[in-house]
Parts: structure tokens; C-alpha cells; sequence
């Protein structure tokens, strides 16, 4: 098992930094970064005493091994735009990202298992047809659409919530709501099919005959094996819960990364673009990491094939 | 393999062998599937006001007007028959906005899911075909693909490239491959070991001409199921980019930009926000829909996966 975690771990770590030469060169090669920050309009020496200022006239190779380099020792660099360093700037905005992407999975959790498991136990009843009328709808309704149709509802019009902003947990309810919503798809449907897979094993009809009924059936045989599958997927639902914090944050104005990266895009900084992208890459590893070891665990026969 | 399938439920629907050629199953079962004949009218409508945008369209969708800003659609006190959803922020008509919408939504889902298809399918069937070392490469590159906060990237890249439809056509397909690769992949590999590979390969057929001829054509149903669901995703994605403001600029009529516009009136003129939403979820669940029949009717075994 340990060496199963280490050689999972290993690859991991190659895909995250694998990820970071990637990002650095798309953003590096793709267009000139020091035109970007000077902006279109910009004159030749202006755009040349950007590059000359930031460094950006070293070869590209050397500019990655020195960005690597300050990575292995914490320093991500400092960002153009707030003239602070870029590991400050994310530690400072990380709190909100985290409460925000925790809920989010909360609200994911409490619709999407009950109605695939309410789904499952009545196949092509009403309640099926519902709940997969909700994924339906779920997957095509543009998540930034959906935040405004609910400032509308329930901050407008039936002022229930604030419009933005993020003092309060009341202020986390609705953009917890709209980025919960884009993962109850996936989950509900492989909470159905799991489901009712279980439920046509034999173990099941032998605890059938043995008298055992409806919710305690339930409880005591289906959910236990259903729903192993479910919460890896839950853990590679909450990797991504970081990276769609952009679209949620912007729209309810949450100081989190989210916004960051938006904000520091729109700056053309660079540095922090590329530690946020290194961030939301490790955290969706180390999210896959965990579902994976979690499979292992639970399941003995992942780790022997 | 697809000739016994469609031989035997030729033989459970009508108790005659052969009574019915591949192509009437083909029909019956697309007629009969409530879903993809939803989705399939919705695109083929979209298509059609596409297609026919100048025609349809009562004004010039470009043409400003400083007297008539912010007309509510007619059946708001205020409305006119003369601009029946209402006009935006600089008097230009909504309607017509609205129809010329469906041309950017539609070349842009079609150009990125192309471009994805191009690279997932390459990648796939020579990841399948020849395993051993290649397949690991690519695999690894898939895991890595799939760690990229690809909203986040896609935003970036288009801010430093410099925004434009050909931009966002290839950076969103560009980051759009996966699926193509996962499903191709399982299924190049399927092929290869069946008896009428090894028979072309037993008859000299090279590499190339087995790809060309014995693989692809057998993978063609899937790669059309894939295509209608990303045509869909990268609607989604050009949507959120244009409304983040890093993908299509103004004036060109894009939804996603129109609910970026219409977001600042929000809140006395919700229909402005309302009315693009609603496009785009006819759209995105038109292309799901079908996608999920087209499935159904081309294996029908893999129903609810």
C-alpha cells in the first residue's frame, strides 16, 4: 500500500511540474509577454525596457529553471501589477477559495446523492425522469448565467441573500449554490448507476429475503458499496471546484483567487497567473491523488492490478 | 460486429430474421427516441436561424440609435412592435442581436470541436494502435491535460494573444482533445485485436492503410457522439469567455458578452441578462440531447452511462 501511495505520488508531482513548463511556455511563446504588460499601444523602447526590466530578454530555458528554481524554495516571484511577492498575494486570498469550494461541494452532496439515490431505487418512475431532467439542464445552463438569474431571484427580488461580497456565511449561500450545481450531474448519475447496479446483486436479494426493507436495506447494504465510487469522483469534483472559482468569484465579488486570476490576467501579471495555474494543478493532483488512494483502500482489488 | 447487433434486434423486434436492412433500425430507433429528436429540432432550428440571420433579422444588429436605448421587449409597459425584445444600452435591437448571436455561438462551437477532434483522434488512435511506450507518452500527457485549470489558461492565453474568433476557435480547442483521446483510445484498442485487422495485416496492408481503412471508419459513430457533446462544451467555454471579457469583443453580437453588457442594468432591466441566457441553454441542451440519442440509437448497450 505505502509503496502504491509513493509511486502515485511520484507521478503526481511529474504532472504538476509537467504542467508548469507547459503554462510557462504557452504563456511565454505563444505571444510576447512584454508587449502584453506595456499594452497594444505601447512604443518599441517602451515594450524593450519592459523586457529588459522583468528579465524577459534571457532565454526561455533559463527564465523556467530560475522560476523552478525559486518554486523549490517557495518564492514564486513578484507580481508586475501588485509589486508584492506572488506567494503573499495567494496565501492572503487563499481562506475565501477554500470556504467557497468546501461549500460549494456541501451543496453538490446534499442534491445530487439523495436524488440519484431516490432515482435509483425508482427506475422510470417521475422522480427519474425529474432527476435526470436536472442533470439535463444542470450541464447546459451557463454557470455565470446561472449566478446572475439568483442575484436576480434571491438578492433582488426576494432579497433573501446579499448581491456580493464575502463577510458573512450568508454571503457564501448563493455562489455556493452556483458552483455546487455544475458537479450535481456527474454525481447523481453515477450515484444512480451504482446504485442500481448494487441493488441487482445477489447479496442484496439474500438480505432481501431475509427480511430487510426499503431504507434499512439501504442503509446497512446498497449506499455502503454505491457509493465508493462516488466519493473519489466527490474528491476530483472538489480539485475542480478551485479552478471554476473564477466565474463564481467575479460574479459575487469574493476576494479569492478566482478573482485574483482574473484580476491579474486583465493586469498581463504574469507571475501570478503562472503560480495560481501551478496551484489549482496541485490542488487537482493532490484531489486525484486522494480519490485514487482512496479507491485503494477501500477496494483491495485496485492495488493488485 | 455492428452487422450481428443490428441482425439480432432486427430478430427481437419483429420475430423475422432480416426483416428490416441496418438503415430502417437506424430510422426506426431515431424517430423513436424522444431526446434526440428534441435536441436534433433545436439544433436544426438554431442552424436554420443561423443560416438565415439577414432575412430573419428585423434591424441591422450593429446599428445604434440614441433615442431608443434600453426599449423593454413589447410585453413590458413601454415595449414597441417595432423592437420586440427591447433595444440595449446603445438602442441597438435585441432581436436582431439575438439571431446574429447564433452565428458566433455556432462557427465557434463548430471550429473548436474540430480542432479537438483533430488532436484527440490523432493522439487516440496512435496511443491505441501501437501501445507499449507511445501509449504511456500519451497517456501521461492526458493526465497533465486534465490538470490544467483550463478556463483559467484559455483566459489567459486569449488576453496576451489578443482576442479574436480565430483565437479563441483554436485556444478553446486546443483545450478541449480529452475526451476524444479516452474514447478513441479504448476503442482503437477493441479494434485491433479483432480477426479483420489481422487479416488486412496478414494481407500486407501497412500501418497507415489499416488506420485509414479498417480503424476509423469503425470509430466514426463515436467521434460524432463526441463532437455533438463538445460542440456543446465549447459554447459553454466561449460563453464564459466572452462574458469575463476575454473572448469575443464588442460589437460583434456574442451572448456571452451580451449578458457581460446587459450584467451592469441588471437589476432594473433583467431581461437584458435573461433573454442571451436563454439562447444559450437552448443551444448547449440541444447538442447534449442529441448527443446523448445519438449515443443511445448507435450502441444502445451503453444507455445511462
Amino acid at each position: 500500500m505505502l509503496r502504491y501511495i509513493a509511486l502515485r505520488g511520484l507521478l503526481a508531482l511529474l504532472v504538476a511540474f509537467t504542467v508548469s513548463l507547459a503554462a510557462f511556455l504557452l504563456l511565454n511563446v505563444a505571444a510576447d509577454p512584454a508587449q502584453a504588460i506595456a499594452g497594444e499601444d505601447a512604443t518599441p523602447d517602451v515594450v524593450e525596457a519592459i523586457r529588459a526590466r522583468y528579465g524577459l530578454d534571457r532565454p526561455l530555458s533559463v527564465r523556467y529553471f530560475d522560476w523552478l528554481g525559486g518554486v523549490l524554495q517557495g518564492d514564486f516571484g513578484e507580481s508586475y501589477y501588485w509589486h508584492k511577492p506572488v506567494a503573499a498575494l495567494v496565501a492572503d486570498r487563499a481562506d475565501e477559495t477554500i470556504t467557497l469550494a468546501f461549500s460549494a461541494l456541501a451543496v453538490t452532496i446534499v442534491i445530487a446523492i439523495p436524488l440519484g439515490a431516490l432515482a435509483a431505487l425508482n427506475p422510470n418512475s417521475w422522480i427519474d425522469r425529474f432527476a435526470l431532467g436536472v442533470a439535463v439542464s444542470a450541464q447546459a445552463v451557463p454557470n455565470f448565467w446561472l449566478g446572475l438569474i439568483m442575484i436576480i431571484l434571491f438578492a433582488v427580488m426576494i432579497p433573501i441573500f446579499p448581491v456580493s461580497g464575502d463577510d458573512t456565511w450568508k454571503h457564501f449561500v448563493l455562489p455556493a449554490f452556483v458552483l455546487g450545481a455544475s458537479s450535481v450531474p456527474a454525481v447523481m448519475r453515477l450515484t444512480r448507476t451504482g446504485l442500481i447496479e448494487v441493488m441487482g446483486a445477489d447479496y442484496i436479494r439474500t438480505a432481501r429475503s431475509k427480511g430487510f426493507r426499503g431504507w434499512q436495506l439501504l442503509r446497512r447494504h446498497a449506499l455502503r458499496n454505491a457509493i465508493l465510487p462516488v466519493i473519489s469522483v466527490l474528491a476530483v469534483q472538489l480539485g475542480q471546484k478551485f479552478g471554476g472559482s473564477v466565474i463564481t468569484e467575479s460574479i459575487f465579488a469574493i476576494n479569492g483567487l478566482g478573482r485574483l486570476a482574473l484580476e491579474s490576467i486583465l493586469g498581463a501579471d504574469i507571475p501570478t497567473v503562472q503560480m495560481l495555474i501551478f496551484v489549482f494543478a496541485i490542488v487537482f493532483v493532490a484531489m486525484n491523488l486522494l480519490a485514487d488512494i482512496l479507491n485503494a483502500a477501500l477496494d483491495p482489488r485496485i492495488r493488485i492490478g | 460486429m455492428t452487422t450481428t447487433d443490428f441482425t439480432l434486434s432486427a430478430i427481437e423486434g419483429n420475430g423475422e430474421i432480416g426483416a428490416l436492412t441496418p438503415g430502417q433500425i437506424f430510422r426506426q430507433r431515431m424517430f423513436g427516441h424522444t431526446g434526440f429528436l428534441i435536441g436534433a429540432g433545436l439544433i436544426l432550428l438554431i442552424a436554420l436561424v443561423a443560416i438565415f440571420a439577414p432575412v430573419l433579422a428585423p434591424h441591422d444588429p450593429f446599428a445604434q440609435s440614441l433615442s431608443s436605448r434600453m426599449l423593454p421587449p413589447v410585453w413590458i409597459e413601454g415595449g414597441t412592435w417595432d423592437h420586440i425584445l427591447g433595444t440595449d444600452q446603445n438602442g441597438r435591437d435585441y432581436l436582431s442581436r439575438l439571431i446574429y448571436g447564433t452565428r458566433v455561438s455556432i462557427t465557434i462551437g463548430l471550429g473548436a470541436a474540430t480542432v479537438g477532434l483533430l488532436i484527440g483522434v490523432t493522439l487516440g488512435v496512435i496511443a491505441g494502435y501501437f501501445g507499449g511506450w507511445i501509449d504511456h507518452g500519451i497517456s501521461f500527457l492526458l493526465t497533465a491535460q486534465l490538470a490544467l485549470p483550463g478556463l483559467l489558461l484559455a483566459m489567459a492565453l486569449v488576453f496576451i494573444i489578443g482576442p479574436s474568433i480565430w483565437v479563441v476557435i483554436g485556444i478553446v480547442g486546443v483545450l478541449h482533445w480529452t475526451y476524444y483521446l479516452v474514447v478513441t483510445r479504448a476503442a482503437t484498442q477493441r479494434i485491433r485485436s479483432l480477426d479483420f485487422v489481422a487479416a488486412a495485416a496478414a494481407s500486407g496492408a501497412s500501418s497507415r492503410q489499416i488506420i485509414w481503412h479498417e480503424i476509423l471508419p469503425n470509430l466514426l459513430s463515436a467521434i460524432i457522439v463526441i463532437f455533438t457533446f463538445e460542440l456543446g462544451i465549447a459554447i459553454l467555454a466561449e460563453s464564459s469567455l466572452s462574458f469575463l471579457g476575454v473572448g469575443i469583443q464588442p460589437p460583434t453580437p456574442s451572448w456571452g458578452l451580451m449578458i457581460a453588457e446587459g450584467k451592469q442594468a441588471m437589476f432594473y432591466r433583467p431581461w437584458l441578462v435573461i433573454l442571451p441566457g436563454i439562447c444559450l441553454f437552448l443551444l448547449v441542451i440541444g447538442a447534449n440531447l442529441m448527443g446523448d440519442g445519438l449515443r443511445d440509437i448507435t450502441s444502445p448497450e451503453g444507455r445511462n452511462e
